[in-house]
């Protein structure tokens, strides 16, 4: 078995999803374009040493669907011998990409590649991409399908977790995330994006709103209830008969932001290390993919992270770092409750509550931030991990070299 | 052929003229005779060469009621997918070489069109409606577990798009003819004696004749299915509804929507073989065969007196007299005032009686409000009732229903001065849910004369009437009860006498259950949610607190004073007895097992963890849901064994309409059909041994399960 490595990452800013967003007017394939050349120009890098390229897309429809990082691996003026593919496990695409590119080089049959996501929230609009399992009555009914926000609300409810908890857990979110661009500690991945003229659009996270205060959010209105009294809280009932009433605690601001952006990160074996004449900065330890109750959808994280762990023979103790995705504030606290996590381990730079979620990116995001903030900090190992709809989630842990 | 349906005639100017005519039936229904006839008519105007169009109308009071449910009833038990499916597209296609007939084809509408009459009309080119309250149009086949399987789903999707076309087949509404215009569901409206000469015209114009499906590029947004995010949301929320609304005990609701969203997306001729696909799936479901057996053929059959006896002759009630101006008194004697009934309401004084005949005005008045009557006609209505403390005043009535306060020597007293003034054939009745009415009837000169009538509350939201025989009553007052019951158009059961008769004896069962999973330390949202999921409209504890605490101790307290040792005490008792101790008596008291003033609404009340705390394991939801199902079954199943039950579709119909036993089990008794008899004293058996000897089944049923 290979060694796989993780030699560089980088990351567009994250622009508001929405019409005036900065990243609107930039297509998804120019975001990940973008960033190819980008690391191609931060390493120097030949181009015809790589395998492939995944790329993870949550909505892989429209301008994001038809391979899109095959067009951009052409775009960006890679060798036409690189190979690309498109991935899809809503959230966590991202992630997968990477680890498929990590199990063809682990296995021996890639020897470099680059593990993408993108996600153009603002073009390609959340639902774009609707299948059997919201939709199609028959598997909707059957699934007992709940939207993501009332899974968040769900264990809320059933946990205990109160509106004044996710509320305080966002706002730290928010301070971190503030904290960690003040002090540069994103500076190292983060590849401003550039319009049709070359001047830049975006250098800094767009949706960031640092100076938010638990009390701020308490004002905001529950954003899920309207859909509990459209039938979900029945259905949530119908899985979960100790709810009285489901607790509506999740809203904008404690949940993650609808955001636009890319990222990618460069993978290969030592061997690819020594002919592109670079270091490695982590190696990839295991990864992990599990499914687990759909109508709940976002308590994946727990079971996931286990899985990973003992692939790799390790226990939570062992790892310093842990970047779990906000997709809500109630599923990483129910994390962290589960797994006795403490808040200095998780999130420290803060999360997609702060900063957003570009669904099929976040995952190589997180796991880049990861890294970088293990070199900053000194620590050695962590690990990455997304809840994904339907049930769906992926950790992948990395350690420093 | 001779045609006994339906006759064609194909006049001078090249119209032909259909006229639905069952002969020797009250209405046109769709049976396989009908069907041949149908082809053969679709023959003749293919072949007549003059024939410019049709017009079809109804020689009957309804245009053509749907298949013969009765027929199907026969049919399924040799139902198969296969069968199921050729069923439907035998007429599915019958309608649609109508459709494809090159003809223009019209309907003329002048009394009810529903289920197949109203497809029917649909694969016609045209709809013409009479504007008359009583000619609606609709689609309620989901009201009986089925969806409309002669293209209804694929025809009104394309008509009005799946959202609005949803909400009429979901709900199964009848739609009056001014709605019907508005939504596309006729095309024009036509004064009496009006509707052919209008469709005549039409067909003279020359209009086209095929239908926007197919003509070439014919699309709506659901043809592309999820492509479209607004139809893909459409069709998520709309099932989130179905779940939220209908639960997920019923097939035919998701059944519909899948109809709509897979077939919208087909060419049209695919679309139908669709929809007869998941026909035959409700066909085989026992869902749709327990909906159609007890909730339509049981519950028509009783409203057309089929406990009646027959050689009785028919007596109507002119004057009813109701002593007791209570509640229920004022709603018994709305409901006759309602049905051109005279009503003498007496009460102990001038006041009290006056009093209860202001609120039947009020009552009343909430109808007009709310359309179902107009002004002049409530005025007409209320002046029937007529007040009195005076007893003599019921001397012209034939029947009299007494009901008084629940309590042996009240109603002994009411009996004896009722009695004092009545003829000599009147016949009384006694509106209580507790008393044994041989126990009543022990009083009377004339105990043959004396029936109960247990009415539920609120009377005039419920529909059953429980007729209970004392060990004297005779056929002639039985006649004469169940012909009072169907003037007032009132679904009537016949059982016999015993404590709580069938209907509060198997209640109970419901409400002693929930309370034992208490006492056994299950959380209350779990029991609460397991009996709405189970498909009752509310939880035990929820009815407990309607019930009110401290009767239903007292109707253990009298079962054990009367029977002692033979009586098993419910397992939830001690935790009625607790909550009487913390005054926490129901809703009339505010306080219950609910809260009735927290900032939410109803909750359940929070001190109930610290009173009867939790265990640390909690049951899975189906065995919760099958305890309640199970109990009221085996009940029933006693109710049988003890005689208090002679035909099974009384304690169904009893079940479903009184107590609130999910309609989809067919009632308590058919659930165990459902279930299969073996199967379930299998369970029971199980469930005697780990929850107690309540679930015992009966010797009766042991035996037929060992049959």
């Amino acid at each position: 078995m290979n060694e796989v490595f993780v030699y560089d990452h980088v990351r567009t800013p994250r622009g508001k999803g929405r019409p005036d967003g900065a990243l609107h007017e930039i297509p998804a394939v120019q975001l990940v374009t973008q960033q190819l050349q980008a690391l191609q120009r931060r390493n120097a890098l030949d181009t015809a040493l790589l395998d492939d390229v995944a790329l993870g897309v949550a909505q892989a429809v429209a301008e994001q669907g038809g391979v899109l990082p095959r067009a951009a691996v052409l775009a960006a003026g890679y060798a036409q011998s690189v190979a690309a593919i498109q991935l899809n496990r809503f959230c966590a695409s991202g992630l997968d990409a990477v680890n498929f590119i990590a199990a063809n080089v682990r296995a021996g049959m890639a020897g470099a590649g680059i593990g993408a996501g993108v996600e153009s929230m603002s073009r390609v609009p959340f639902g774009s991409d609707a299948g059997a399992w919201t939709s199609d009555p028959r598997i909707a009914f059957h699934n007992h399908f709940a939207p993501q926000g009332i899974g968040a609300d769900i264990i809320a409810t059933i946990d205990g977790i109160t509106r004044r908890d996710v509320d305080e857990y966002a706002a730290e979110s928010q301070r971190r995330a503030g904290q960690a661009w003040a002090e540069g500690r994103f500076a190292r991945s983060i590849v401003a994006v550039t319009d049709l003229i070359g001047e830049v659009v975006l250098d800094r996270d767009e949706a960031m709103r640092p100076g938010t205060s638990a009390d701020d959010l308490a004002a905001l209105k529950p954003a899920f209830a309207p859909l509990a009294k459209a039938g979900y809280e029945r259905i949530a009932q119908e899985i979960y008969p100790q709810i009285e009433a489901l607790q509506n605690v999740h809203t904008g601001g404690n949940s993650s932001g609808i955001v636009d952006g890319a990222a990618a990160m460069l993978l290969g074996d030592a061997a690819f290390g020594e002919k592109a004449g670079l270091k490695p900065r982590a190696r990839i330890v295991s990864w992990a993919t599990v499914g687990s109750e759909p109508t709940i959808m976002l308590t994946a994280p727990e079971t996931v992270a286990m899985k990973a762990l003992a692939k790799a023979g390790m226990a939570v103790a062992d790892i310093d770092l842990f970047e779990l995705n906000e997709a809500f504030a109630s599923m990483v606290l129910r994390f962290m409750n589960r797994l006795g996590i403490a808040h200095d381990r998780i999130n420290v730079n803060g999360g997609s509550i702060a900063m957003g979620h570009p669904l099929g990116a976040t995952g190589v995001m997180i796991l880049g931030t990861a890294l970088d903030e293990l070199e900053r900090s000194g620590k050695s190992t962590a690990m990455a991990l997304l809840c994904a709809a339907n049930g769906l989630g992926s950790a992948t842990i990395i350690e420093r070299v | 052929m001779t045609m006994q349906h339906m006759r064609l005639d194909i006049g001078q100017d090249g119209i032909a003229i259909l006229t639905l005519d069952q002969q020797g039936a009250a209405a046109n229904v769709i049976s396989d005779a009908w069907m041949a006839e149908f082809a053969t008519v679709l023959d003749q105007l293919g072949a007549a060469e003059g024939c410019r169009g049709v017009v079809i109308v109804s020689a009957k009071s309804t245009f053509l009621a749907g298949a013969d449910l009765a027929m199907l009833d026969a049919a399924f038990p040799t139902m198969t997918l296969a069968s199921g499916f050729a069923l439907s597209q035998q007429i599915s296609k019958l309608l649609r070489r109508l459709e494809l007939l090159g003809k223009p084809a019209a309907a003329v509408i002048e009394g009810a069109a529903l289920g197949g009459g109203y497809e029917l009309t649909l694969a016609c080119h045209r709809r013409f409606l009479l504007d008359d309250a009583k000619a609606v149009v609709g689609l309620p086949e989901v009201q009986l577990g089925l969806l409309p399987g002669a293209g209804g789903t694929q025809r009104l999707g394309r008509m009005l798009g799946s959202r609005k076309a949803g909400e009429l087949l979901l709900s199964g509404r009848s739609v009056r003819p001014a709605e019907a215009l508005e939504l596309g569901l006729v095309d024009e409206l036509f004064a009496a004696g009006q509707g052919v000469e209008a469709a005549k015209a039409w067909i003279a114009s020359g209009p086209d004749a095929t239908k926007p499906w197919d003509r070439k590029g014919f699309a709506m947004p659901e043809s592309r299915g999820l492509a479209i995010p607004e139809v893909a949301v459409g069709f998520s929320m709309a099932t989130a509804a179905v779940a939220g609304k209908a639960g997920f005990n019923m097939p035919a609701p998701v059944a519909i929507l899948s109809c709509l969203f897979e077939g919208l997306q087909l060419p049209f001729d695919r679309a139908l073989a669709i929809e007869s696909k998941y026909f035959a799936r409700l066909l085989v479901d026992p869902v749709a065969r327990n909906l159609i057996r007890t909730t339509f053929l049981g519950r028509n059959a009783a409203l057309k007196g089929a406990r009646r006896p027959a050689d009785v002759p028919r007596r109507d009630v002119k004057t009813l007299g109701v002593v007791g101006a209570g509640l229920m008194g004022c709603g018994i004697a709305s409901a006759a005032a309602q049905a051109g009934i005279a009503v003498v309401l007496v009460d102990r004084d001038q006041a009290t009686a006056e009093a209860g005949k202001a609120r039947v005005g009020t009552g009343l008045e909430k109808l007009v409000t709310k359309g179902r009557l107009k002004a002049e006609q409530a005025e007409t209505i209320l002046s029937r009732v007529s007040p009195t403390a005076d007893f003599t005043a019921l001397a012209p009535c034939e029947l009299v229903i007494e009901a008084v306060f629940e309590d042996a020597a009240i109603k002994a007293e009411t009996l004896h001065k009722v009695e004092a003034v009545i003829a000599a054939d009147a016949i009384y009745a006694t509106n209580t849910s507790t008393l044994p009415i041989t126990g009543i009837a022990g009083q009377s000169a004339r105990p043959d004369q004396v029936i109960g009538l247990h009415f539920f509350s609120p009377v005039e939201l419920m529909e059953l009437v429980e007729v209970v025989m004392g060990r004297q009553t005779s056929p002639v007052t039985l006649a004469a009860g169940l012909d009072f019951l169907r003037q007032i158009r009132k679904l009537p059961i016949v059982v016999n006498d015993g404590r709580g008769f069938y209907t509060s004896r198997v209640v109970q069962r419901y409400i002693i259950e929930g309370a034992a999973m208490l006492a056994e330390g299950v959380e209350p949202a779990r029991i609460e949610n397991a009996g709405r999921s189970a498909g009752y409209p509310v939880g035990p504890l929820a009815l407990l607190d309607e019930v009110a605490i401290d009767l239903a101790i007292r109707i253990v307290d009298q079962a054990i004073a009367q029977e002692g040792d033979a009586y098993e005490v419910p397992p939830g008792v001690e935790i009625l007895r607790r909550m009487k101790e913390l005054g926490r008596l129901g809703r009339k008291t505010s306080a219950g097992f609910y809260e009735y003033d927290a900032p939410g609404g109803k909750r359940l009340w929070p001190g109930l963890a610290a009173e009867f705390p939790a265990a640390a394991e909690q049951p899975d939801s189906a065995t919760l849901k099958e305890r309640y199902l199970y109990a009221q079954a085996l009940e029933s199943a006693r109710c049988v064994e003890d005689g208090i039950i002679e035909h099974a579709i009384d304690a169904d119909l009893g079940s479903i309409f009184g107590i609130g036993y999910p309609a989809w089990t067919g009632g308590a008794l058919g659930y165990i059909d459902t279930v299969g008899v073996k199967a379930f004293v299998a369970r029971a058996d199980d469930f005697a041994a780990r929850f107690g000897p309540r679930f015992t089944p009966p010797a009766s049923l042991r035996e037929k399960a060992a049959a």
